[in-house]
């Protein structure tokens, strides 16, 4: 591994106007992007938005049916998958069952060419490096999920490719050894400095590792961003609402000034920070932990709870208003809200923004 | 660039050698004779192909050096898209030429009459093609799929467009073409001008069509006749089969590896040898006969003489390959299934029934397809059994050897035989549209199978314990009937039989095959040991395209495999003989000839087994394969490969034995020089001499045993699993079990 950590392999990635139909299918209209070397890329986006067929066209197991598609600068668009300095983790792990893990691991650099001395060695430090040295005979099934996912993620990793994919990689774990996985990941990503590009549904995966997500939606970009932005100012209400939960509610923007704006809800004024908002109507996103509640009695913006759920940590409240059901979360255990109770609706500094469309 | 540089040079390079290292006809003595190197290159009747056109007067051959030109010079073109395309075009011209050039110019010059008032009369003819013409045809497809490669088709993956490009070609040679001349001789009139009058009254003749059996007196048409025996020999063998694999693989009957080798003998056997057992049984003068006539006063009867017999001797034939296909299928059920079906309160019988049945469905479906096929196209049996109850492939031989001699009645008939097989395929594609059962998946998988449910495990005792105890008793007669000196008449035993067909004498210290049956056993052999891997490759091959690969007119590439599945061997053997014959590919009395046959005829099935096995391989492990640098080569040698053992083993055991034992189209195809085991003992039954017929058959069953044990010891089980265990009915001891397993592992 000692190569890999003095000179990092890393290319970048280009999508230049890339279209791919099956059949009358269209299932990527018109894609481009550009993923910078040495960072990990999210693909987000419920299923069937074409994260995962991008993925593959970039592993080129798929052909787009245009545009161009460069690895490290190079147009790999018609080179087969063989010939690509990728290499990719399955959400299946995809473990040939019939050879030990070492075998599994050494594949790839045997097919390269590597002797098969060789090979074995680098196969046995790839081990290593995800924590499984001397598991190396065992076969697929004497592993345990968590291991089998090291073993494709090893086994990716020890060809240095350019770019690593991973397709959905923690699906198949369980929520605790999903987070550890998660972060063993994104600290061997920062460490060897490889380019990453990581297909997930999952939006808190996404938060936790990603150094950019690009959010699809019905085969085309969404929105892209770092994470804060993409969770601070979503673009549009599915963003905001798949990056987390929000509530998005209609209001009117009164003032907008450099870096301000105010907007009315009801009958209730705040001003908040936006970039670019301008007078007129529009839509704010509130997240659930933004919202303060006190019991009081016709308010500016008034609502009555409608549920109420302890969950140790916080409260979780439904309230009934003028504008529409709110979804509140709330850290003030102690002096939990009980059902029916009316109360004043205000916004706090932080998780608030404007959305334009 | 350098990769694609030098699969081309290679090309390239075997192209020349196509036209300079190797005679461009076919050598009267044998190419793999060598004789003609101490003429070569100067004698016209061996000078390569470059020799042909500038001293032989073959002139239009340059067409085809001129293409092989382009393409050299299409190597030096930068542009992979342009280049692609060159290559594409001067490959794909490089095969129609020769393809044309061969068909329109025969010996005395052209064969068509529009190409002479095209082109004019030619000075001379030419001889058929030989190995630098093949050479040079072999290039040209190369070429034509590199070419498709570098322009992106199939994800640019070269080996796969050469693979495709290969077979469809084959596939057009060694089928289509053949079945072709056959059809277009049958509406042909001896001149070869164009008569359909037998065509049109064979097709409306009332003993193929008619309906009497079921509405008046008589007999049904023997277009019904074998349809009905179709339906019953696949039902029959179909279900036979599942019981053997359930019992072979999900109880603790304590036979399991008895069982094993008594379902595999009916497929080493000669066909026409299980007719002659049950004869020796259930004939007029047989065992059983004579037993039931002298105990009980049953008259001797003929009903074994007919439908019924052969439906019995097909069922013996065909169970085993069910059974073969089968048992891949019910071992591929994923554990994990039946042990979820469990926890979700069902019990073992809604398990067996829900879950563990229907994942089975499209080897049940395989299975059936291939027993109603075989029963279509069987020979052997209905030779023996039929008498005057013919079936259409019976018919369809004696249409053209018998006092008949009809070609269109043969082709007519055959049509009917190829509607019925057809109609089944379709009807299984149909029922299996969209299902995949993909079981053995990327995730390593463990537990073990459940036992079967209770009565369904006395269910297939019940059938399966019979059956062996049949089939001991039919193949005892086989055996015990080469040690009787003439069977209902002297009944003493003896061993010329054998003496008379394997003696060996030792002159002069060296060894003399002086038996009779040593010639055709050894080309037998060499045959079908030639063959069988052939078979193997080719339909394993086609097995992963068709599952793996998206290409256009995928689904009728697989369809014209199957359609020469479904002709049945008289009308192969036929078909080739009257393709083969002729140039432009003449082949008829060699070794070639009868491996080309036997590689297409049983290709089928191991494109189905493979099909069956493969579809239980999730795609994603061919898909990290080729992320992992590995060419579709490498993937295919070392992840698919190893993975598919037990189909490849079906695959390797039944071409080898369908070699030996198959007499359908080996009897036309035969020479005095590659006389066939089969061929051999039906002259021996022609002749009366059936003593050392059933001798003869009893040594190849032997040998068949002792080949397909070695291979399964060389090819080895899969190891997926800690090992393939069955859970115990009733857990008894679980504790020690367990910890057996821990050890094991």
């Amino acid at each position: 591994m000692s190569t890999q950590t003095n000179s990092p392999r890393t290319g970048s990635v280009v999508f230049q106007n890339v279209r791919k139909q099956f059949g009358a299918f269209t299932a990527i209209h018109d894609l481009s992007l550009t993923i910078e070397p040495g960072t990990l890329v999210t693909l987000l986006g419920p299923s069937g938005c074409g994260k995962t067929t991008t993925l593959r066209m970039l592993a080129g197991l798929e052909h787009p049916s245009a545009g161009r598609i460069l690895i490290g600068g190079k147009d790999v668009t018609m080179l087969p998958a063989n010939e690509r300095d990728v290499s990719m983790v399955f959400q299946s792990y995809a473990l040939f069952p019939h050879m030990s893990a070492l075998d599994n691991v050494a594949y790839g650099l045997e097919s390269s060419g590597i002797r098969k001395k060789e090979a074995r060695e680098r196969a046995e430090e790839g081990l290593q490096l995800v924590g499984l040295g001397g598991l190396g005979q065992r076969l697929p099934a004497e592993l345990s999920g968590g291991q089998q996912q090291r073993v494709a993620v090893a086994r990716a990793l020890v060809l240095e490719p350019q770019v690593l994919l991973l397709d959905e990689p923690l699906s198949n774990l369980d929520a605790r050894l999903r987070r550890k996985v998660r972060t063993e990941i994104r600290e061997l990503q920062q460490r060897l400095g490889f380019t990453a590009v990581y297909v997930t549904h999952d939006q808190d995966e996404a938060l936790a590792v990603s150094d950019r997500i690009i959010v699809m939606k019905d085969g085309v970009i969404a929105q892209e961003g770092a994470p804060r932005d993409l969770y601070e100012a979503p673009a549009s209400t599915f963003i905001a609402d798949f990056m987390g939960e929000a509530n998005v509610l209609p209001c009117e923007v009164t003032a907008a000034d450099a870096g301000h704006a105010t907007i009315r809800i009801g009958g209730l004024e705040h001003r908040l920070r936006s970039g670019n908002a301008r007078p007129g109507p529009s839509k704010l996103a509130v997240r659930p932990n933004a919202v303060t509640l006190t019991p009081a009695k016709g308010a500016a913006l008034a609502g009555t709870i409608s549920s109420a759920a302890y969950l140790g940590a916080h409260v979780e409240y439904e309230v009934e208003t003028s504008e529409g059901l709110l979804f509140v979360v709330d850290e003030a255990v102690e002096e939990m809200l009980s059902p029916a109770t009316e109360v004043a609706i205000g916004f706090r500094n932080r998780g608030l923004a404007l959305i334009d469309a | 660039m350098e990769h694609r540089n030098r699969r081309l040079d290679l090309t390239l390079g075997l192209g020349l050698a196509a036209f300079l290292a190797f005679p461009w006809y076919r050598i009267e003595g044998g190419f793999f004779g060598l004789g003609w190197l101490a003429e070569f290159p100067s004698d016209p009747a061996v000078a390569p192909g470059l020799a042909q056109i500038f001293a032989h007067g073959r002139s239009w051959l340059g067409v085809a050096l001129l293409l092989l030109a382009i393409s050299a010079a299409a190597r030096f073109v930068r542009d992979a898209d342009r280049r692609g395309l060159v290559l594409a075009i001067a490959g794909a011209a490089g095969v129609v030429f020769l393809a044309l050039q061969g068909l329109a110019i025969g010996f005395g010059g052209w064969t068509w009459t529009i190409s002479e008032t095209v082109f004019g009369p030619l000075s001379q003819g030419q001889p058929s093609m030989g190995a630098g013409a093949v050479l040079a045809a072999l290039t040209f497809v190369l070429l034509f799929a590199f070419g498709l490669a570098e322009r992106g088709v199939l994800k640019g993956d070269a080996f796969i467009v050469a693979s495709i490009s290969l077979l469809v070609c084959l596939v057009i040679v060694f089928v289509f073409y053949p079945v072709g001349s056959m059809f277009a001789a049958s509406v042909q009139d001896f001149d070869g001008s164009f008569k359909p009058d037998g065509f049109i009254r064979n097709i409306q003749d009332g003993s193929i069509w008619s309906l009497s059996c079921v509405v008046g007196e008589g007999r049904c048409g023997v277009a019904w006749r074998t349809l009905w025996l179709a339906l019953m020999t696949a039902s029959g063998s179909t279900l036979l089969g599942l019981a053997f694999a359930l019992v072979a693989t999900r109880t603790r009957f304590p036979f399991k590896k008895g069982m094993r080798l008594l379902t595999v003998l009916p497929i080493i056997t000669p066909p026409f040898v299980i007719g002659l057992a049950l004869t020796l049984l259930f004939g007029r003068a047989g065992v059983v006969t004579e037993f039931l006539s002298d105990a009980f006063g049953i008259e001797p009867g003929r009903w074994l003489y007919g439908l019924t017999g052969i439906w019995i001797a097909q069922v013996l034939s065909f169970t085993p390959i069910s059974f073969l296909v089968l048992i891949g299928v019910v071992e591929g059920v994923s554990p994990s299934m039946e042990e979820a079906s469990q926890t979700l309160r069902a019990n073992r019988w809604r398990t067996f029934w829900t879950v563990s049945l229907p994942l089975m469905k499209p080897g049940l479906a395989n299975a059936f397809l291939i027993g109603f096929i075989e029963s279509m196209a069987d020979f052997g049996n209905p030779l023996v059994l039929g008498g005057s109850h013919g079936v259409l492939s019976t018919e369809i031989f004696f249409a053209v050897v018998g006092a008949q001699n009809d070609p269109s009645r043969a082709a007519v008939l055959a049509i009917i035989l190829l509607c019925f097989t057809l109609s089944a395929f379709l009807a299984q594609r149909y029922w299996l549209a969209g299902k995949n059962y993909s079981t053995v998946t990327g995730k390593g998988d463990s537990g073990a199978h459940s036992a079967l449910p209770r009565s369904v495990s006395i269910g297939v005792h019940a059938v399966v314990i019979p059956w062996m105890i049949f089939t001991v008793v039919v193949y005892g007669m086989i055996i015990f009937g080469g040690f009787v000196k003439t069977w209902g008449l002297d009944n003493s035993l003896t061993l010329d039989h054998y003496a008379k067909a394997f003696s060996i004498s030792v002159t002069d210290g060296a060894i003399a095959w002086t038996g009779v049956a040593w010639n055709s056993f050894w080309t037998t052999m060499e045959i079908s040991l030639i063959a069988a891997p052939l078979t193997a490759l080719v339909g394993l091959l086609t097995a992963y395209l068709i599952v793996r690969q998206r290409f256009a007119g995928r689904d009728v590439f697989e369809f014209a495999l199957m359609l020469s599945f479904a002709i049945p061997g008289t009308v192969i053997g036929i078909s080739y003989i009257l393709a083969f014959n002729l140039p432009p590919l003449e082949m008829t009395g060699t070794a070639l000839i009868l491996i080309a046959c036997f590689v297409f005829r049983n290709m089928p099935v191991g494109v189905r087994g493979g099909v069956a096995a493969m579809s239980q391989l999730d795609k994603s492990l061919d898909e990290a394969s080729l992320t992992l640098r590995a060419t579709s080569f490498r993937t295919l040698r070392k992840v698919i490969l190893p993975l598919l053992r037990p189909a490849i083993v079906a695959a390797l055991v039944y071409s080898f034995v369908r070699a030996i034992t198959s007499i359908s189209a080996v009897v036309f195809l035969v020479s005095a020089e590659y006389n066939m085991a089969t061929a051999y003992i039906v002259g021996l039954v022609e002749n009366g001499e059936f003593g050392v017929a059933i001798a003869y058959s009893s040594a190849l069953i032997l040998v068949m045993i002792t080949v397909i044990t070695g291979l399964q010891l060389l090819v080895g089980e899969r190891r997926l699993r800690r090992e393939n265990r069955v859970l115990s009915a009733a857990p008894a001891r679980p504790a020690a079990t367990t910890l057996s397993q821990e050890k094991t592992a």
